[in-house]
């Protein structure tokens, strides 16, 4: 045994129980005479995956035919960047391709809300609020319901909201711009809109609790 | 359901919620979980991770595609 299969050898005991597949991946990975074919084989696998993940959202208004694939081979390219460079963070607690695809469909989401902005939909405006008894799926027919429901959330959002929770809030819920993206527009992540969104759906649903629109159960009182 | 019921599981939240960040850290545990023991396993093991699944569209988003890129590479 070579001295680099022996640290690698160390490097994989100190993984744990590890399925056979994912020390086959670290072992090719930690070989420089085998990691080159190895990372050719892994960008294979995460180009498909990012090539089908594209696909599966089916978003032929933001991307289509060849400049889906470029997206995918960029989704693909950026995956392996982060695979490489955090290898020692692996811990095979989970299959290695189920950790490696994990990075991929990471970047997909990532390059899909850079994407929107390429081609945003026009802004509605104030009309929007018209929409959201819609997009809350309030009967047409119960025109009163529909007009109560849009008053109250407007209010709640304008009365209780702080100025940022507002701008987070209206671009999502009611001018619908998809979270990845708005953190993109807004210099963000994903994971401090969405506690801002948690926080304000919260504050909201206690104004309409206090209001009377809503029960602690749910629905009308 | 009428859309004061829509709008109320909206505006719900759980406490049990772990956030975007720490739910995409154990995503990849999650979804072998998922496929060895079953939905209901991954819950009973990451119950915030699950919650948030649950509420929030794009990390669900996330899930359902490693679920297929997973799935689609075993069969």
């Amino acid at each position: 045994m070579s001295s680099a299969e022996c640290a690698d050898t160390a490097s994989v005991r100190s993984h744990g129980p590890l399925d056979a597949e994912s020390r086959e991946w670290l072992r090719c990975l930690a070989i420089p005479a085998e990691r080159e074919q190895a990372l050719v084989r892994l960008h294979q696998l995460l180009l498909r995956a990012a090539r089908a993940e594209l696909r599966r959202r089916s978003l032929p208004a933001l991307v289509e035919g060849r400049e889906q694939d470029d997206l995918a081979h960029q989704a693909a390219d950026d995956a392996l960047l982060a695979i490489t460079g955090k290898l020692d963070r692996f811990r095979g607690e989970s299959r290695f391709t189920t950790w490696a695809y994990k990075f991929v469909i990471l970047e997909v989401s990532a390059t899909l809300g850079r994407q929107y902005w390429r081609n945003p939909p026009v802004p509605m405006g104030d009309d929007a609020w018209d929409r959201i008894p819609d997009r809350f799926g309030a009967d047409p027919a119960q025109l009163a319901e529909s007009r109560e429901l849009a008053a109250a959330l407007r209010q709640a959002v304008t009365e209780v909201l702080t100025e940022r929770q507002r701008r987070v809030f209206v671009a999502i819920v009611v001018d619908g711009v998809p979270l990845d993206a708005l953190a993109v527009e807004l210099g963000s992540t994903r994971n401090a809109l969405y506690k801002m969104m948690f926080d304000a759906r919260r504050k909201i649903r206690a104004h309409l609790v206090a209001h009377g629109y809503l029960d602690a159960e749910g629905g009308m009182p | 359901m009428t859309g004061w019921q829509v709008l109320h599981e909206f505006l719900r939240t759980d406490p049990r919620d772990v956030g975007c960040e720490r739910a995409m850290e154990v995503l990849d545990i999650y979804v072998d979980v998922v496929i060895a023991d079953g939905a209901e396993a991954a819950e009973r093991r990451f119950p915030g991770a699950a919650a948030h699944l649950r509420a929030c569209g794009p990390c669900g988003e996330d899930f359902d595609g490693l679920l297929a890129a997973v799935t689609g590479t075993m069969s």
